[in-house]
Order: C-alpha cells, then structure tokens, then sequence
C-alpha cells in the first residue's frame, strides 16, 4: 500500500470529481412522494368525486373547508414534485443533445412549479375567499 | 475518411440488446405503460390546476370547464386521466413491493402485473358507473 489509502487519483480529487454521497437522493424522494401519493390520491379522487354534478358555490365551500383544503394541499405539492423528478428521468433518458436537454429540464421545473403553485394558490384563495 | 471508418466500426461491433430483441412481455409492457401514463398524468395536472384556478375565478369560469368536462372530448380525456391515474397508482404499489426484493418470482411477477392492469380498468369502470349514477345517469 502507498501513502494513499483510496482508489481516487489525486487529480481526481482536485477537481472534486467522484462520490457525492448523494447518488440515491432522487431515487428516494421520488419513492418517498410515491407513497404519500397512494393516499392522497384515492383522498383527491374521492374529492373530485363528490363535487361531481355541483354548481360553483357548493364547490367552493368544499374545497375550501379546512380538512379537505388541507388534503389537496398536500396532494398538489406530492404531486408537483413527484411529476417534476419523474418527468426529469424521462427527458435524461431520451433527450441526448446537451442544450435540448437541458432546455428540456428547465421547462420541466417551469411547468412543474406553474402546474403545482397555480393549483396551490386556486386551494388558498377558495380557503380564505376574497 | 475516418468517419467512413468509424461508421463500419459502428456498424460491425456487437450491440447491447435493446427493446426490439426481446419477445414482448407483459411485465416489460406494463414498465413501458407505467411510464407513458407518468407522461400523461403530467399533462394532465394542466386539467387539475384549470379546474381549481376556474372555481377561484368565480361561477363564469367554473361553468366553462364543466361544459368542457361534459362534452364528448372532455368526457374521452376525463375516462383517459381516471385510467391512467389508478393505473399508474397500481403500477407505482407494484413497484414498491418489488423495491422491497418481494415478488419476484416467474409466477408472482406475472400475476402482479396482471393484477393491475385488470384492477386499474376494473376500477376505473366502478368509478365511472358510480361517477353516473352520482349525476343521475348519461346525458
């Protein structure tokens, strides 16, 4: 054995290439947001369900009762996050010209926040009217 | 001249096995729909944030998306966003149960996947026949 103890080469070091220790963040969150997903979607079904029919104003006052603001709350930001990380695998995966793909990225993040902070603020502005 | 040269090598060295080589199956076919319907539930939270952001608006707005949501199109669209959620939702239970190095198995895998594929159209059937019957029947 030499002085060093690891398989990385010294130049590898410098230009901080190699483990960051965070290789399975995005496997674990999009796991994590699949199952928060699994209730708050058969919640959200059922939701949308029971609006099914109802004029305006009953659909007001349902969504933004409190419980059911709060559940679709957590569904819109389960859902937002699990389509954006999603969405990115599949562009990773298809899209292999550098610029494309990370314009591709980007409108992910774009669309992804739009969708999920549009729905967010609809869910706040029924619960506390104005 | 080197790309001559480049473009025989590509064409003569062996190539990994990709989609086309294997015989389809249904556990490779319904990875392939998981991801689709991820694609198209996608899209389809535009429907989502369009309804809630219609009822904040007010009556008028509200209106447009349920007249939307009754004709033909949005009725396809709608029956289109009911499958593809529980489908993908089955698929994702699916795939947590694999995550776990459970079912595994020739016969188990088979019939997990099997399993969600028939669950998601069975349920979305009884949620459309419920969805009717809730608003008194097809108009």
């Amino acid at each position: 054995m030499s002085k060093r103890d690891t398989m990385r080469t010294p130049l590898a070091r410098v230009r901080h290439l190699g483990s960051a220790r965070t290789g399975t963040e995005h496997f674990w969150r999009q796991r994590v947001t699949s199952v928060a997903a699994i209730p708050l979607s058969i919640a959200g079904i059922v939701i949308v369900m029971s609006l099914l029919g109802r004029n305006h104003a009953a659909a007001v006052q349902i969504l933004g009762s409190p419980l059911v603001a709060i559940v679709m709350l957590l569904f819109i930001v389960t859902s937002a996050y699990h389509m954006w990380l999603g969405m990115q695998v599949i562009i990773e995966d298809y899209v292999h010209d550098e610029q494309w793909k990370l314009t591709a990225l980007m409108a992910n993040t774009f669309f992804s926040f739009t969708v999920g902070l549009a729905s967010f603020y609809a869910i706040l502005k029924l619960s506390f009217g104005v | 001249m080197a790309d001559a040269k480049e473009a025989r090598l590509q064409a003569t060295r062996p190539l990994s096995p990709h989609l086309s080589i294997y015989r389809p199956m249904l556990t490779m076919m319904m990875s392939i729909v998981h991801r689709i319907t991820g694609a198209a539930l996608y899209f389809g939270m535009l429907l989502l944030a369009w309804w809630l952001v219609a009822a904040a608006l007010g009556p008028n707005a509200y209106g447009r998306v349920q007249w939307f949501m009754g004709t033909l199109i949005g009725r396809v669209i709608l029956l289109g966003f009911t499958w593809a959620l529980i489908h993908h939702l089955l698929g994702g239970i699916r795939h947590l149960i694999w995550d776990t190095g459970r079912g595994f198995g020739p016969s188990e895998r088979e019939w997990l996947t099997l399993a969600g594929l028939v669950g998601s159209i069975g349920l979305t059937a009884l949620l459309w026949i419920v969805g009717y019957l809730m608003t008194g029947g097809v108009r």
